[in-house]
């Protein structure tokens, strides 16, 4: 590999860093757009069967090419820019939506080395990032002027600081017990233990010791990238679309694109600190990517279910979840795990 | 990683009031209305044992622990002992008056014993850090309680400014802190002290000096908030005035014990070595704080706000002892200085908690007895409560025999002592001044006829206990000298002369 | 230059011009947003200075929650800025000269050699494998306890305040309490009542 990107490298001379970086940047962007553009086919093919439906089928062999022409449809589309906005925060708030659901894609590892900033605090830095999803909503909500976008912009700022409490703690356990920030680490140690050593690796993982956690975390995930049941924050028939209520053309695309590239985000999530990364459910198969994908993608088949199996949360009931149910289960956990770690009957040394 | 569990056993008293409080936040939480008694009653049996255990662990040696943020000496447990009787005095005198009113709910009583955690952390902080975060529990504490009675505009006022002048004083502290760190590289209030009589040594006094006095500058302002001194002393009488008068009870009480305590630490125990730039500072605001605290105060016809302003000319006072303890550079006034302050904080406290008692007294549902007027005639009302009234104004004017006088006479001894005699003269003239609008309130209360004739009705527990507050004026102004004493003792043993 | 240098007077030069608009702009939406964006450099030279620990709580901690609570309260208020700036020519003055005497003091200050790079002199380079959250949180809960568990009880002492305060049962509002309607039985709502017939 390096002998092959010599005479590349010598190309570009000093540039090369930037140019490599760029290159894995877009290694992971671009397959990520495709990733996110299928996710909507997936979506309606999926609910579709569920409710004994075809689902999209006109567009290509099997509506196949259908993501492709939405994508056209909404590239042409013309951007407006109702004149009672406030213009500089209405065209900011679309990118500050797409720009922190790409930006987390940095240190998320797909196979052992395989990231692009290998960086110490890697979950901090989810945290971090993550916590920013929130200000795409807020800035285009209030920008548009209008009162469904204002009213869509009040919930997602209610509802994403109430799951991100509950999040976190379940993230803390999941450090608590790698001892590490870095999301590789934490893949590794999940490889190790009794169950791994019987080659019954997914035994090992961390959903296991951390199931309540690992519960939160998923429904907390759905809560953060507003999907269904917990999406208020749209709710077509409560308040049209939410935020998006002003925005056409690419603008809105941009929308739609952060809430689908941060259901693969929170998927990929999930998959790496509670259900082992690229690691091999079982002993006598390789590690690699193609687990990360198959796991990712079960996680994100659970999201498609559960739109398609449960009613519209009630707001005060998701507030009361968050507030009343998550937190307290989170911080309790958290103090068991920290007894756990200390005591003899710790799995972790 | 080589560390060591801590010491706990001297922070004893501290460890029991925060776990207590806890208890009753929680208790509180699951009782019934009916029940909510326990929140007042826990409080205060939690807020006795401590002054208990404080007694019963005092002893005259110094202990530091919690690594170096926590000292354990003689003055912080007298401090701790006076500061927990204070605010039982002030929670009992202070019980009828929230009952009446609507807001005697167990948060009101929390958020007391909360306060008094901070003043308890703030007289046994050792460290920047601590001191500090004793410092912000109390004000949040005392800022929450302003407000606690939500319905009054007035309060809530108050509660604002306090909220954003307090929030301003303490970025002035932490500001001048972390000037000090800049300078020392030491948060600990003695490892400071070490780091600049180190580079005194070194540098021949002249070093990080002017960063060290930049952050002297900031700290001292934001003591002199604290504390309520001028230039810094707009929130007093809004606040006095503004908040429920159970509160500004606790306001004008406990805690000028313990900024005190802070101004010792601080200045005597962090900073000594700058003495000569702070005692400057000291006078400057003293003499401010004696002309407009007393001037001010004839201008007023609302008790509590002629009682805030009388305060600050009271603090002006305890401030001239604080800055008479070295004379160009000679320590040998140092231990009569601080005692005289010591005394003069522990009786102002007296004096304040009788003052404010009276009032409480006076006022019943839905009617504050906060104006001059409304003592007219009191002693056709009540001859007793009238004559008690008179022992505290005429304590408070430092006419001798009472306690008032001996704590001022020590004062003036020590400025004299300090050959600051000009500075003895303008504050026996301003006591002077101060003396009329005392006596007003004795010659409202003998010589005019009562406009509100509705007879006293109070609880028998503040009537007893106020009483004996306002005896204990006039029998420790015959026996001062146990009390001055005992201060002397405790600063001897605390900071080695 | 060096990147980094050039990387920190970005930063700084962005940071001080936000905070700038964060009391320039008229409109308090704008202006908490301008706030954030301060964080965020703040954050960034936080990142330059190997503190990434902290960088990252400031982004998670006030950007993240406190700043969007913020906003959320200040983007329902109906805050008239030019009633507020009234007045402001009248203590311009009073607060010019202050501001200034300030600023002159900070610089004499901060500029004279106390401050300089000899008297701090740049720390040795950390070893592989340290990590700065790790060690921040060894401080904090072994020589930094006291005060830690005290900030804890701060944020309670203000969290009971904030409680106390806001919280009260409205009288007359109209609220129906769904679990009360389920749980009716028959006998709650229905009395039988047996009467004699009645002859015409």
């Amino acid at each position: 590999m390096e002998a092959l990107l010599e005479p590349i490298a010598s190309l570009f001379g000093a540039a090369w860093p930037a140019v490599w970086t760029l290159a894995k940047i877009v290694a992971i962007i671009a397959p990520l757009m495709i990733a996110v553009a299928y996710l909507t086919y997936f979506e309606r093919k999926i609910i579709g069967y569920m409710q004994v439906r075809i689902g999209p089928n006109r567009v290509g062999p099997l509506g196949l090419l259908q993501p492709i022409a939405d994508g056209v449809k909404l590239l042409l589309k013309e951007v407006l820019v109702p004149s009672a906005t406030s213009k500089g925060l209405f065209i900011l708030g679309p990118i500050l939506a797409i720009a922190p659901s790409l930006a987390a894609w940095a240190v998320v590892p797909f196979w052992d080395g395989g990231v692009l900033a290998d960086v110490d605090a890697g979950l901090l830095f989810i945290l971090a990032i993550t916590s920013l999803e929130v200000y795409g909503v807020i800035i285009a909500g209030w920008a548009s002027n209008s009162k469904y976008p204002f009213l869509g912009t009040m919930r997602a700022a209610a509802q994403m600081v109430s799951y991100e409490l509950a999040m976190g703690f379940a993230l803390i356990c999941v450090l608590m017990i790698s001892a590490s920030l870095n999301l590789s680490e934490i893949v590794r140690v999940q490889g190790q233990g009794q169950f791994a050593d019987m080659g019954l690796g997914f035994l090992s993982w961390n959903w296991l010791p951390l199931f309540p956690m690992f519960v939160v975390y998923l429904i907390s995930g759905i809560a953060e990238t507003n999907r269904a049941p917990f999406d208020v924050v749209e709710g077509e028939s409560e308040i049209v679309a939410g935020h998006m209520v002003e925005y056409s053309g690419m603008t809105f695309a941009l929308f739609f694109l952060a809430e689908y590239a941060n259901m693969w985000l929170v998927s990929i999530l999930t998959s790496i600190l509670f259900l082992g990364g690229w690691l091999s459910p079982v002993g006598f198969l390789p590690d690699g990517f193609h687990w990360l994908a198959i796991k990712t993608s079960m996680v994100v088949l659970m999201f498609l279910w559960a739109r398609a199996t449960f009613p519209r949360f009630r707001y005060d009931h998701i507030m009361r979840l968050g507030w009343k149910v998550f937190l307290p289960v989170t911080l309790f956990w958290v103090l068991v795990v920290a007894v756990w770690i200390m005591s003899p009957l710790s799995i972790w040394n | 990683m080589n560390f060591v569990v801590p010491d706990f056993a001297p922070a004893v008293t501290e460890l029991f009031v925060a776990g207590m409080s806890l208890v009753i936040l929680l208790l509180t939480v699951f009782m019934r209305e009916s029940a909510r008694n326990i929140g007042y009653v826990l409080t205060q049996l939690t807020l006795i044992v401590a002054a208990l255990l404080t007694i019963f662990t005092m002893d005259g040696q110094v202990r530091v622990t919690l690594s170096d943020m926590y000292v354990d000496d003689l003055m912080g447990d007298v401090l701790k002992i006076l500061i927990c009787f204070s605010v039982i005095t002030a929670l009992i005198y202070g019980r009828g008056y929230a009952a009446d009113r609507g807001f005697d709910r167990p948060e009101y009583h929390l958020l007391a014993l909360f306060s008094t955690l901070g003043m308890m952390v703030m007289v046994t902080a050792n460290h920047f850090l601590s001191l500090y975060i004793g410092l912000e529990m109390l004000s949040l504490s005392l800022y929450g309680l302003v407000a606690f009675d939500r319905d009054s505009a007035r309060s809530t006022e108050a509660a604002m400014k306090y909220f954003i002048l307090g929030a301003l004083a303490s970025g002035l502290l932490l500001y001048g802190m972390s000037m000090v760190y800049g300078a020392t590289g030491n948060l600990s209030l003695s490892g400071v002290a070490q780091a600049i009589y180190n580079q005194a040594a070194v540098y021949d006094g002249v070093s990080s000096k002017t960063v060290l006095m930049f952050g002297l500058v900031f700290i001292v302002a934001g003591l002199a908030f604290k504390l309520g001194v001028v230039p810094f002393h707009m929130w007093v009488p809004d606040v006095y005035h503004g908040a429920p008068t159970s509160v500004t009870l606790m306001i004008g009480t406990a805690p000028k014990l313990a900024a005190f305590a802070m101004a010792m630490r601080l200045l005597v125990g962090g900073l000594f070595d700058l003495a000569e730039h702070w005692q400057t500072m000291l006078m400057l605001m003293a003499v401010g704080s004696l002309v407009l605290g007393n001037i001010a105060a004839i201008a007023q016809t609302n008790l509590k706000r002629m009682l805030a302003y009388s305060g600050i000319s009271h603090m002006g006072f305890l401030l001239l002892g604080l800055l008479s303890g070295v004379v160009e550079g000679d320590r040998f006034n140092a231990l009569n200085a601080y005692t005289s302050s010591m005394f003069y904080a522990i009786a102002y406290v007296v004096m304040s908690l009788a003052s404010f008692g009276i009032i409480i007294l006076l006022s019943r549902s839905g009617f504050e007895a906060e104006n001059i007027d409304d003592l007219k005639g009191l002693n056709k009302r009540s001859s007793w409560f009238a004559a008690m009234m008179m022992i505290i104004m005429f304590s408070m004017a430092g006419i001798p025999f009472f306690i008032g006088f001996f704590a001022k006479l020590s004062v003036l001894q020590s400025l004299v002592a300090a050959d600051m005699v000009w500075l003895a003269v303008l504050a026996v003239m301003m006591s002077l001044v101060g003396a009329f609008y005392y006596l007003r309130v004795v010659k409202v209360m003998y010589f005019d006829e009562p406009v509100d004739t509705a007879p006293i009705h109070a609880a028998s527990d503040i009537r007893v206990l106020l009483s004996a507050n306002c005896l204990a004026i006039a029998f420790l102004g015959l026996l001062p000298q146990q009390l001055i004493d005992l201060c002397q003792l405790a600063l001897v043993a605390s900071f080695q002369g | 230059m060096e990147f980094k240098t050039f990387v920190f007077y970005l930063l700084a030069t962005v940071m001080v011009f936000a905070a700038l608009r964060v009391v320039t702009v008229r409109n308090p939406v704008h202006a908490a947003l301008f706030l954030v964006l301060t964080f965020f450099n703040a954050a960034g030279i936080w990142l330059l200075l190997q503190a990434e620990f902290l960088a990252i709580v400031l982004v998670m901690v006030y950007v993240g929650a406190v700043m969007v609570l913020f906003l959320f309260v200040v983007m329902m208020l109906d805050i008239n800025i030019d009633r507020l700036r009234e007045g402001f020519w009248s203590y311009l003055p009073v607060g010019a000269v202050v501001g200034v005497i300030m600023l002159a003091e900070m610089v004499l200050v901060l500029s004279g050699p106390y401050f300089g790079l000899d008297a701090m002199p740049e720390p040795p380079a950390a070893q592989a494998g340290y990590s700065n959250t790790r060690e921040l949180g060894r401080v904090l809960y072994t020589e930094y306890v006291y005060p830690f568990e005290l900030a804890s009880l701060v944020l309670l002492v203000a969290m009971v305040a904030a409680v106390a305060l806001t919280l009260r049962k409205r009288t007359g509002s109209r609220h129906l309490d769904p679990a009360q309607q389920i749980a009716v039985k028959r006998a709650d709502r229905i009395a039988l009542v047996s009467m004699p017939a009645e002859k015409e």
